[in-house]
């Protein structure tokens, strides 16, 4: 937390916040000290003077100084800002959060409140406030500080409502905690960094508002002054000497500015910082060979890296050497964080601009992937490519059509006529045992399992004329049924085009039994590849350790389950933090 | 000794005519001291009924009892009796408070028991159970980002376990884990029956695992019970198509998988 904090100290924008609080904090307690006599001493001589080097915002009508005015009344500006953000942020959290612990119909009625206070502008409420308190100081900061309420109210209930939904509140239950203990040990904590975020923000808002009430008349009556009132009082002469008005409209906006940076800053710590772009490579590597035509993918020396939240480089695979022939069926294997997927994704020509990739050479069906790809390559990959991934919800787009989706392939790369398309999406269809095609390209994503979700995907591949399929853990979000339809779908896709599949998975069992071919990575190398049918010959003790401690239906339950001895491992930890 | 006993358990979600049936008339028996795999699809109600029994949802009809006490309802008794059947839920991500030092999650489970600790008890309590799950109890002042996946989902199962459970309640574990780190949460449990002689539900989509652990075995779809019975006889020579459908789906090591009827 504190490197972060240092971190996020030293970038331009930490720096100007650091420098921006300071001096509104200095002025804020100084100020008066310093300027309390300029800003009162009258000179009859000097009244509504212009602005000129002796009196940099000129004078007002009394002949006092606006320039020491404005830092003298920084100190009454911040404070009814601060004061009036504090009740906001008190009051929002108690409602809130007493309305996110209250039991079902109490808690909707409390929601319900909140709402209905929303619903009113909050200058409206200021200025029916300010009628109840009268118009001074105290009574304006009474009526920003309550209409602030409503809005930190509604935060803090969403947000404690989505706290309040996760396993550890469920557990807190299911141990007995009383709904006021959780509320205090679980879901306050888990608020604060977005709530802090918000309080910033809102203060700049809420000197906002003050400047506008103090402007109307509202709020800070004479002899006190803000800047609210101070900007009144110059907007009468605005003509003639603009810098009286404009002077604290400075101010205003330097200090709301630099709330607002505050909370920006906050958030961009929350979210882990802004991440460092990783470059490319400066020149592409010499190729050592040609790439073999006769290839679908061929991958030599294959390391990418990315932009650890420190912004130093971590590399995830080290050197990785691939080739899958025509129509051949390979299946990478290997746990979480063993580079499986982003070695798929850099076949695929998927990895965004934070991937640092290097390699000797990747290529699909001699087009190399490492440099920017023309577009008549890119028609090509388009077409011929085909890429399945794990979550079946988010890889269809919900708005539009499954026909649609699946005619895009056709219609953007191949430039096939719409009629020709859509007799090929059917047949597609027909062709992953999709019952009633006609029907479902008229429908919408939502109306499918995930399963069938996983078999259009298949589908959409098809509409081209694939030579290679990757599938990235098609089958870890589906059950065990669930799971042969898909696969039955993957197997009849390559019979009936002959392209290649590249399935990754972390189920042993299941890439031995799809595959021909099995590798099996950890730690972004490759540690060993086998032929699909002989894995009693795996020589690597990883690969023999991944295949005993899986149970199957034989395992002798009276015996402990051999266990890989790097279970405990450090290095899968520092996967997790990446 | 005691025993959870689910009778015409019927759960539904939602009002009116959009309710749906969750869980359609369940009986179950999770018997004294031993394991009770309960295997079903997503959406076969088998987690749900397992809600049902800590009390994170409610039943329409029918009754869960522990040892012949009604352990739903909103009474104190019913309460107080619930807190004897704890859960260890699937994501050991999501069910530790990321802000909270591990050490003090296991402490909450303390709770549930009712008694008053002085810290030092506290203390000790939580470093004895850390250490009966295999985690270095030095990192008790540690945040759960600290820790892997297995260690994480092994300090959950240290924090249902200091709550003094009758009966754990384990859902779907091991299926958010690695494989290799699968084996040594199942053989914690394992290790766990031996020495505590525990009573567990242990609800999971996986066969193989369910075969390993459980005793007896309990086959759900759509909201009701297809086939139950002792482990070995059911899935040897299950009597359900369902329960075929479900063995043949799984994949078997070296084997290619049979495609044929999908």
């Amino acid at each position: 937390m504190i490197p972060t904090l240092r971190r996020t100290l030293r970038t331009p924008q930490g720096i100007a916040v650091g420098i921006g609080l300071l001096v509104v904090a200095l002025v804020a307690v100084f100020g008066e000290l310093v300027f309390g006599d300029a800003a009162t001493v009258r000179t009859i001589g000097e009244r509504q003077a212009p602005a000129s080097l002796a009196h940099p915002f000129g004078t007002d009508d009394l002949g006092r100084d606006l320039l020491a005015r404005v830092l003298v009344a920084t100190r009454l500006s911040v404070l009814l800002t601060l004061g009036a953000t504090a009740m906001s942020v008190a009051g929002g959290v108690l409602l809130g959060v007493v309305a996110a612990v209250l039991p079902r119909t109490p808690r909707r009625l409390v929601a319900a409140f909140i709402d209905m206070l929303l619903s009113f502008p909050w200058l409206l409420l200021a200025l029916f406030f300010s009628v109840i308190w009268g118009a001074t100081a105290t009574g304006a900061m009474l009526a920003v500080g309550f209409a602030g309420v409503p809005v930190f109210a509604r935060l803090v209930n969403t947000l404690a409502a989505s706290v309040a939904s996760a396993d550890y509140v469920h557990a807190a239950r299911m141990v007995g905690s009383s709904p006021l203990r959780t509320a205090a040990r679980h879901v306050l904590p888990n608020i604060v960094p977005p709530l802090v975020v918000n309080t910033a923000t809102h203060a700049s808002v809420t000197l906002l508002s003050f400047a506008a009430l103090s402007f109307l008349g509202l709020g800070v009556q004479a002899p006190e002054y803000d800047w609210g009132r101070l900007l009144n009082e110059g907007s009468q002469r605005i003509y003639l000497a603009p810098m009286a008005a404009i002077g604290p409209g400075i101010a205003i906006v330097l200090t709301g500015v630099v709330f607002a940076l505050l909370g920006e800053l906050l958030s961009e710590r929350r979210s882990g910082g802004r991440a460092g772009r990783a470059q490319r490579p400066a020149a592409a590597p010499p190729r050592q060979d040609p790439p073999s035509l006769d290839a679908v993918v061929d991958v030599a020396a294959l390391r990418i890296a990315f932009r650890g939240p420190g912004g130093e480089l971590v590399e995830r695979v080290h050197g990785v050497d691939l080739h899958v022939g025509e129509g051949e069926v390979v299946g990478i294997v290997g746990e979480s964080g063993s580079g499986k997927s982003v070695t798929a994704m850099a076949i695929a020509g998927l990895l965004g601009p934070d991937a640092l990739v290097t390699s000797e050479r990747v290529a699909f069906r001699g087009i190399d992937m490492t440099r920017a790809v023309g577009a008549a390559d890119r028609r090509t990959l388009g077409l011929e490519q085909a890429m399945i991934f794990q979550d079946p919800q988010s890889s269809l787009n919900p708005a539009l059509s499954v026909g649609l989706q699946l005619r895009e392939v056709s219609e953007t790369h191949a430039r096939t006529p719409r009629r020709v398309a859509a007799r090929r999406a059917v047949e597609m269809l027909r062709l992953v045992r999709i019952p009633e095609p006609e029907r479902r390209l008229r429908g919408l994503p939502h109306e499918l399992s995930g399963g069938m979700r996983q078999r259009v995907m298949i589908a959409m591949g098809l509409m081209g004329r694939p030579r290679l399929i990757v599938a990235d853990e098609p089958t870890t979000a589906l059950d065990v049924t669930v799971q042969r339809q898909v696969l039955r779908a993957l197997r009849d896709a390559q019979r009936s085009t002959g392209a290649a599949i590249l399935l990754i998975s972390h189920d042993i069992a299941l890439v031995s039994g799809f595959c021909d071919r099995v590798v099996v990575m950890r730690h972004g190398v490759v540690v060993e590849e086998l032929d699909a049918r002989r894995l009693h010959e795996a020589r690597h003790p990883y690969t023999r350790g991944l295949i005993a401690c899986v149970p199957d239906l034989t395992t002798d339950r009276s015996r402990p389950l051999p266990v890989l001895d790097t279970a405990d491992e450090p290095a899968l930890l520092e996967e997790t933090r990446a | 000794m005691s025993a959870l006993e689910f009778r015409g358990v019927r759960v539904t979600y939602g009002h009116g005519r959009s309710a749906q049936l969750a869980v359609d008339g369940v009986d179950l028996t999770v018997r004294s001291g031993t394991t009770h795999g309960l295997v079903g699809e997503s959406g076969s109600g088998k987690s749900t009924l397992a809600r049902v029994a800590v009390g994170l949802a409610a039943a329409r009809s029918g009754t869960v009892t522990l040892d012949g006490a009604d352990i739903t309802g909103r009474s104190a008794a019913a309460r107080a009796a619930r807190r004897r059947v704890q859960m260890v839920f699937q994501d050991p991500l999501a069910a530790l408070d990321p802000r909270m030092p591990v050490g003090l999650s296991v402490a909450e489970g303390l709770l549930a028991t009712g008694q008053r600790l002085s810290r030092t008890d506290r203390e000790a309590r939580v470093h004895a159970l850390l250490d009966r799950v295999h985690v270095d109890p030095r990192r008790a002042g540690e945040l759960p980002a600290t820790f892997s996946g297995g260690q994480r989902q092994r300090i959950t199962i240290a924090r249902a376990l200091a709550a003094d459970p009758a009966v754990l309640i384990a859902d779907e574990i091991t299926s958010a884990l690695d494989v290799s780190v699968q084996g040594v949460v199942l053989n914690l449990l394992r290790e766990l029956r031996q020495d505590l002689s525990l009573t567990m539900l242990f609800i999971s989509h996986n066969l193989a695992v369910v075969r390993y652990v459980s005793d007896e075995v309990t086959v759900m779809r759509a909201g009701r019970v297809v086939e139950h019975g002792p482990t070995e006889d059911v899935l040897a020579a299950p009597d359900d198509d369902y329960t075929q459908e479900l063995l043949r789906s799984v994949p078997i090591m070296g084997q290619p998988l049979d495609l044929e009827d999908a």
